[in-house]
C-alpha cells in the first residue's frame, strides 16, 4: 500500500495552494459581501488550465488524473468555497458528461472550449418538484420532425447564467420505459436557443459569489443530434456523473474544513485569555485535535474513493462515504471554528462566519447527507 | 539562441531549518523548492525565448540527486530540458566550488545567454554569477532590472540609487537579475504534466572532467561557523496612562511624518 502522491500530483496541489493563498483568499471576503461572480479569478484559472484538469490534451485539457483534479479542488476550496464550487460544477457536472458520453463531434464542439476554460457549462437536473427524487422530473422533450421541443423548469443550477456560460445539459422526460417509469434523456441546450430563459440569480446564505439560477424552457427547440449519448440513457448518465461529483464535493469539503482549522489554530495561538494563549487550554486543544483528525480521515476517504475510480473499480459506496463524512467534518469544523473564535467568530471580520454559512451547502449539494446514507445502506 | 538558466534548490522559505554539526544545512526533499530569486531568472529565460524564436531554454542545477524534482518544477513553468550536476563529492561546496562546477557544465552544454538569480535564499552569498563569469572569461551583466537582446548584444538596465545604468555586453554573456525585472508566471497544469516528459540529463564530476579534490567540502575555502534564527520579536513602545502619553504619540507620529 502506497499513500504517496506522484510528483505531478504534488506539484498540482502545491501550485493550487499557492494560487489560492495569493489570488483567491485575499478576495474571498469581498466576493461574499458583493456576491459578484469572480470573472477575473476564473480567467486566471482558465489560463492555468484549472478548468480542464482531468480531460485529455487533445481537447485542450491538462491530461491530469482524477485525484489531481480533486487535490486541486481541495486547495481552491480552501481559498474560497464559491470559486471551488464554480470549478467543480463546471468540470464535474458541465464538462464531464461530454467527455464520458459525447460523440466525437460533441466533444470537439462542446468539451474543447470547456476544457480550455473559454466557456463554462452547467448541468440541469434539479427541478422545483424533483430534487432528491429525480424520478419526479417533469421537464419534457418531444422529438418532432428531427427537432426536440423542450418544456419545463430547472432550479438551483450552478454556472447557468455567467457571461462565460455556453449552455446547459438537462435531464428531460422523453417517453415511458417498458417498466412504466419515465424515460430520461440528457439534452444539450446552448445558451442562445430561443425559448431558453435564464432566471435571475438566487440570494443565497453561502457560496454567494457562485452563479446559481432557475432556468425555464418554453417550446425551446434544439436539433435531434443535441441528445447526449443515446435516448433513454439519461438516468444512468447522471447517476454516474453525480457519483463522481461526490468525490469532488468531498475534496471541496476537506478544503473548507482545512480552512476552518487553519484559522482556528492561528487564532488560538494569538488570542490571550487569563494571561495566556487560548491554545494552551485543553478545552481548545481537544477541539483542534478533533478537527485535525477528522480532516485527515476525510482526506484519506476521498483519496481512496478517487483511487477506486482510477483503478476502474466500483466506487459508489466509497464516493458517498467520502462526501458524507467530508461534508459533515467540514460542518463540525466550521462550528468549532466559530466557537473557538467566540464573539469574534460571530462577527464578519473573521472568515469563520463565512465558512459557517458556506458549509451548509456541502451537506445538500450533489446528494443530501440523507441520500448518501441511503446509498451506503443499499450497499451493505 | 541557447539560453541556460542556472537555478539552485533551496529549502522552502517557511520550512524549519536545521544544521548538521559542521554547519551544513540539513536538506529535506519535501521542503525543496527552486530558489525564489531564481524564479525571476527562469521567467526571464522564458520571456527571452518567446522574444527570440528558435531559442531553447535549459535549466541547469547543481544539487543532490533528488533535485531532479526541483528542476521539473522549473520545467513546469516552461523551457526545453534540464541538466543536473550531482556527485557525492560536491557536498559542502562553497561558492567558488559551485561556480567552478557550473562553468564546467556550461562549457559542456554550450550557451549564448546564461541567466542567474542574484543570490540564493539559503546561503545568500551572491557571488556565484561573477565567479562563473570569471571561470568562463565571459562578461557578466549583474543586477539587471531589464534585459534586451539585439543581434549579438545583451543590454541591461541596472537599478542604482538615483536612476539606472544602461550596460551592454557581447554575447555569449551572463546576466544576473533582480526581482523587479518581471513577475514570474505560475506553472500551468499542462506545463506540470509536460514537465515529466522533458529530457533531464544528469552529469557527475567525471562527466565534466573535474577532479573531486578541486570541489566540494574538500576544496571549500569558506567555512560556516554558526547560524542563528532571525529574532522576529517586534520592538514596540508602550505609553501608559494620562502622563503625557497622547503628546508622546502625537510627537511620534509627527516624527514619522504621518501627521
Amino acid at each position: 500500500m502506497d499513500f504517496s502522491l506522484s510528483a505531478e500530483q504534488q506539484m498540482i496541489r502545491n501550485l493550487c495552494r499557492e494560487f489560492a493563498e495569493e489570488e483567491i483568499k485575499p478576495r474571498a471576503e469581498e466576493m461574499d459581501r458583493t456576491g459578484a461572480f469572480p470573472y477575473e479569478i476564473i480567467k486566471q484559472m482558465a489560463d492555468l488550465g484549472l478548468l480542464g484538469l482531468p480531460f485529455p490534451e487533445e481537447y485542450g485539457g491538462a491530461g491530469a488524473d482524477f485525484l489531481s483534479y480533486c487535490l486541486a479542488l481541495e486547495e481552491i476550496g480552501r481559498g474560497d468555497a464559491s470559486v471551488g464550487i464554480t470549478m467543480e460544477a463546471h468540470t464535474s457536472l458541465g464538462a464531464t458528461p461530454f467527455y464520458l458520453y459525447g460523440t466525437t463531434e460533441q466533444k470537439e464542439r462542446y468539451l474543447a472550449p470547456l476544457a480550455q476554460g473559454k466557456q463554462l457549462w452547467s448541468f440541469g437536473l434539479t427541478e422545483p418538484g424533483a430534487g432528491s427524487d429525480s424520478g419526479g422530473t417533469e421537464t419534457r422533450a418531444e422529438l418532432r420532425d428531427g427537432v426536440w421541443h423542450v418544456n419545463g423548469a430547472k432550479n438551483f443550477i450552478t454556472n447557468a447564467g455567467t457571461d462565460m456560460t455556453g449552455g446547459v445539459t438537462i435531464t428531460a422526460v422523453t417517453g415511458v420505459r417498458d417498466d412504466g417509469r419515465k424515460e430520461i434523456t440528457n439534452i444539450i441546450i446552448p445558451k442562445d436557443t430561443p425559448g431558453y430563459i435564464i432566471g435571475n440569480p438566487y440570494h443565497k446564505m453561502g457560496w454567494r459569489a457562485s452563479d446559481t439560477r432557475p432556468l425555464s424552457f418554453e417550446d425551446c427547440q434544439v436539433p435531434e443530434e443535441n441528445v447526449l449519448g443515446a435516448q433513454g440513457t439519461g438516468f444512468h448518465q447522471f447517476m454516474h456523473i453525480l457519483t463522481l461529483g461526490r468525490i469532488a464535493i468531498a475534496a471541496l469539503s476537506v478544503g473548507l474544513a482545512q480552512a476552518c482549522y487553519d484559522e482556528s489554530l492561528k487564532y488560538a495561538r494569538e488570542r490571550q485569555q487569563f494571561n495566556r494563549p487560548i491554545a494552551t487550554f485543553q478545552a481548545i486543544q481537544f477541539k483542534l485535535a478533533d478537527m485535525a483528525m477528522e480532516i485527515e480521515l476525510a482526506r484519506l476517504m476521498y483519496y481512496k474513493a478517487a483511487w477506486h475510480h482510477m483503478q476502474g473499480e466500483p466506487f459508489t459506496k466509497e464516493a458517498s462515504m467520502a462526501k458524507l463524512y467530508a461534508s459533515e467534518t467540514a460542518k463540525r469544523a466550521a462550528d468549532q471554528a466559530v466557537q473557538i473564535h467566540g464573539g469574534y467568530g460571530f462577527m464578519d471580520e473573521y472568515p469563520v462566519s463565512r465558512y459557517w454559512r458556506n458549509v451548509k451547502a456541502h451537506e445538500i449539494g450533489e446528494g443530501t447527507s440523507e441520500v448518501q446514507r441511503q446509498i451506503i445502506a443499499k450497499h451493505l | 539562441m541557447n539560453i541556460v538558466v542556472c537555478m539552485k534548490e533551496t529549502p522552502s522559505t517557511t520550512a524549519e531549518k536545521s544544521f548538521t554539526a559542521d554547519m551544513r544545512l540539513e536538506r529535506r526533499k519535501e521542503d525543496a523548492i527552486p530558489n525564489p530569486f531564481d524564479e525571476y531568472a527562469i521567467e526571464e529565460g522564458l520571456r527571452q525565448q518567446e522574444k527570440n524564436p528558435g531559442s531553447t531554454v535549459t535549466m541547469l542545477c547543481m544539487g543532490p540527486a533528488t533535485a531532479t524534482d526541483t528542476i521539473r518544477k522549473a520545467l513546469a513553468m516552461g523551457g526545453d530540458r534540464g541538466v543536473l550536476v550531482t556527485d557525492p563529492a560536491l557536498a559542502g561546496s562553497d561558492a567558488i566550488s559551485t561556480a567552478r562546477v557550473l562553468a564546467a557544465a556550461l562549457t559542456k552544454i554550450g550557451y549564448d545567454l546564461v541567466i542567474f538569480g542574484n543570490a540564493a535564499a539559503d546561503a545568500y552569498g551572491g557571488v556565484v554569477p561573477s565567479a562563473v563569469a570569471e571561470f568562463l572569461g565571459k562578461p557578466l551583466l549583474s543586477y539587471a532590472s531589464q534585459l534586451g537582446i539585439a543581434g549579438d548584444k545583451a543590454t541591461i538596465q541596472r537599478q542604482a540609487e538615483i536612476g539606472y545604468n544602461v550596460v551592454e555586453a557581447p554575447l555569449p554573456a551572463l546576466v544576473s537579475v533582480v526581482k523587479s525585472i518581471n513577475e514570474p508566471r505560475y506553472p500551468s497544469m499542462k506545463g506540470i504534466m509536460a514537465s515529466k516528459k522533458k529530457p533531464l540529463d544528469t552529469f557527475s564530476l567525471a562527466d565534466l572532467g573535474l577532479d573531486a579534490a578541486t570541489v566540494g567540502g574538500a576544496a571549500a575555502r569558506e567555512k560556516a561557523l554558526g547560524a542563528e534564527k532571525v529574532s522576529t520579536q517586534r520592538k514596540g513602545e508602550i505609553y501608559v496612562g494620562n502622563d503625557g502619553a497622547a503628546d508622546r504619540v502625537v510627537a511620534f507620529l509627527v516624527e514619522q511624518k504621518v501627521l
